[in-house]
């Protein structure tokens, strides 16, 4: 079964397409004041995102990625511009941005279980009964293969099954948008292609709306149906937006010569390397 | 269940490289120092448990050996040990007699200190956490109260002691209310730090899921800062039973504080000596027992 490529709303993120998008991120800029100085980070971020989109974004470290993404999680404020969600404007934190954040953020003095069961208590509290409850965190566990796991502490297990837990609790509230924050970035390279296939193939199965932080040109590309590429701050902005147009599901194995993703990944590499190199490689020269 | 099946075949492995050995020659130069540590596994046991117990009791040996010879001199001023066991058998073998209302077991003395200890403690551990909780939370509470409590927290236990008797106008109170101002102040600030320390990440997922300020509190907020409360409590509690004995001594009554300033006025220095090993065993006893009530409630908090 191959899945279509999502639908592609534009190619340049100025485009201003009329009409409405799932995820808008309306000119945001953010910047940040610290007594008379003020520093901007993010300058005219326009991006549309639609419906069931894996979208990542990609960029040199201190770009501003994790602040925009912090910002469509309602954890900051924009300075200027909004973050619209079904045409909704969004200022505050709730469970239907979820994050999974880089160091899984799991609350050490809860079983698994019960990490993903705060999360499940709290969203359906007036929804769903006690046992439909219990079934809900359950099923979002076995999801990400951590059934097995579910009575023991986040400091008895290794980190890939910390942030498949992560991942777990996120999916648990059933988000419109699932943000995911570098998620695999501390995780070692073999278990990092593991828990890349997993979140492949739950997107595959529930179709989420994702929305991805990387600096890592191979999981954006293998990952995602558009590639959105940052320069670098200050003022960083939406440098270009990549499409990659490879049908679904992915093969590893298969992709490793398929021209398309050689071609999308030279084109990643070129955006980051030769076009916006980051700051300190540039002085290095 | 598991650990004997695994010592029935550490027996039968022991017993296999004895009887090949008589076999075959050459196999018992391999065998033979595997059978060294087999035989030493109940006496390890029993040598784990000296290796803990023989060097204090060593000491304190020498210790007892050293002042009995120090004290024994005609000028010397304090007892030596076994003059201190002539006259204080009854005190040291049976702590709980009742002779008559001031003629008590040392055993009930205690009692009665730890009572007023426990509800001077408990009402500062409870105070304490809440106080702490404020200004932990509240940078306006922290900038008001902080250094308010920076100063009263270095004023000496003994000090409150006459207010407070113009306050509660009654000694029991006062008692209480001197711990209760002494062991305060570390479980504020010890509160504080916990709570200041929480991983933005806690608080960011508290968002996400819109955690109400109760929820927040409790699902939150306390587990966090658990090991920084425990340990603010057990500062706490070791400086109430410092606190309680001086308060005793002024205040009167049956406590282990006002025995000892008894036996002082009666010169009943052999007494004073059992008193202080019990002041001291039981603020060792009091000190491990919160020590482990942290330890079970805080399991998995410390490793993050």
């Amino acid at each position: 079964m191959i899945a279509p490529v999502a639908a592609v709303s534009h190619t340049t993120p100025r485009a201003h397409a009329p009409g409405r998008a799932f995820l808008h991120i309306d000119r945001v800029a953010k910047s940040f004041a610290r007594g008379s100085a003020v520093s901007e980070v993010l300058a005219d971020i326009d991006l549309r995102i639609e419906q069931g989109e894996y979208v990542a974004m990609i960029g040199h470290s201190g770009c501003g990625k994790s602040t925009l993404l912090n910002i469509v999680a309602g954890l900051l404020d924009v300075t200027s511009g909004a973050v619209l969600l079904e045409d909704k404007e969004v200022n505050d934190p709730g469970p239907d941005r979820a994050v999974v954040f880089q160091n899984h953020s799991l609350l050490p003095w809860l079983t698994v279980y019960d990490n993903v069961r705060l999360a499940v208590d709290k969203v359906f509290s007036a929804t769903k009964s006690r046992k439909e409850r219990h079934a809900w965190t359950m099923h979002n566990l076995e999801l990400v293969q951590m059934g097995h796991a579910k009575d023991k502490r986040p400091m008895e297990i290794s980190g890939g099954m910390k942030q498949r837990v992560g991942i777990a609790r996120a999916l648990a509230m059933e988000p419109k948008v699932l943000l995911l924050d570098e998620p695999f970035g501390a995780l070692d390279a073999l278990t990092r292609s593991h828990l890349q296939d997993s979140v492949m193939a739950i997107h595959q199965k529930l179709k989420n709306t994702v929305l991805m932080i990387t600096h890592d040109v191979d999981e954006a590309v293998l990952l995602s149906d558009r590639i959105v590429m940052m320069t670098n701050g200050p003022a960083a902005t939406i440098g270009e937006v990549l499409e990659v147009k490879l049908p679904r599901p992915r093969k590893r194995l298969e992709l490793v010569d398929d021209p398309t993703y050689i071609q999308a990944r030279g084109a990643v590499l070129e955006f980051l390397y030769a076009r916006h190199k980051a700051p300190a490689l540039q002085a290095a020269e | 269940m598991a650990s004997s099946a695994a010592n029935m075949k550490r027996i039968d492995s022991a017993a296999t490289p004895a009887s090949a050995a008589a076999k075959a020659g050459p196999a018992a130069v391999v065998s033979f120092p595997r059978r060294a540590p087999q035989l030493g596994r109940l006496p390890a046991l029993m040598r784990e448990i000296a290796a803990t117990t023989v060097p204090p009791l060593i000491v304190l040996s020498l210790l007892l050996l050293v002042w009995q010879i120090a004290a024994a001199g005609p000028k010397a001023t304090l007892p030596t040990p076994l003059k201190i066991w002539q006259d204080a058998k009854d005190l040291i073998v049976d702590p709980f007699f009742v002779l008559g209302p001031q003629d008590i077991g040392l055993g009930w003395r205690v009692l009665t200190s730890l009572q007023r200890v426990a509800i001077g403690f408990g009402l500062a551990a409870a105070i304490g956490v809440a106080l702490g909780t404020l200004v932990g939370q509240s940078l306006w509470a922290m900038r008001g109260l902080d250094p308010i409590f920076q100063v009263l927290r270095t004023v000496p236990p003994l000090a409150w002691l006459p207010i407070s008797l113009a306050a509660f106008r009654d000694s029991a109170p006062s008692a209480i209310f001197v711990i209760f101002i002494t062991a305060i102040w570390p479980v504020i600030i010890n509160t504080a730090v916990g709570i200041r320390n929480i991983p933005q990440d806690y608080r960011n997922i508290a968002r996400i899921l819109r955690l109400n300020p109760a929820e927040y509190f409790w699902r939150i907020m306390v587990p966090a800062a658990a090991p920084y409360i425990f340990t603010g409590l057990r500062i706490g509690i070791g400086l109430s039973w410092l606190a309680i004995v001086a308060a005793e001594m002024l205040t009167g009554g049956v406590g282990i504080g006002f025995f000892i300033w008894d036996a002082w006025n009666s010169s009943r220095l052999a007494d004073i000596v059992v008193a202080l090993v019990y002041i001291g065993v039981i603020g060792f006893v009091l000190d491990r027992l919160v020590a482990l009530v942290g330890r079970f409630a805080t399991r998995g908090v410390a490793a993050t």
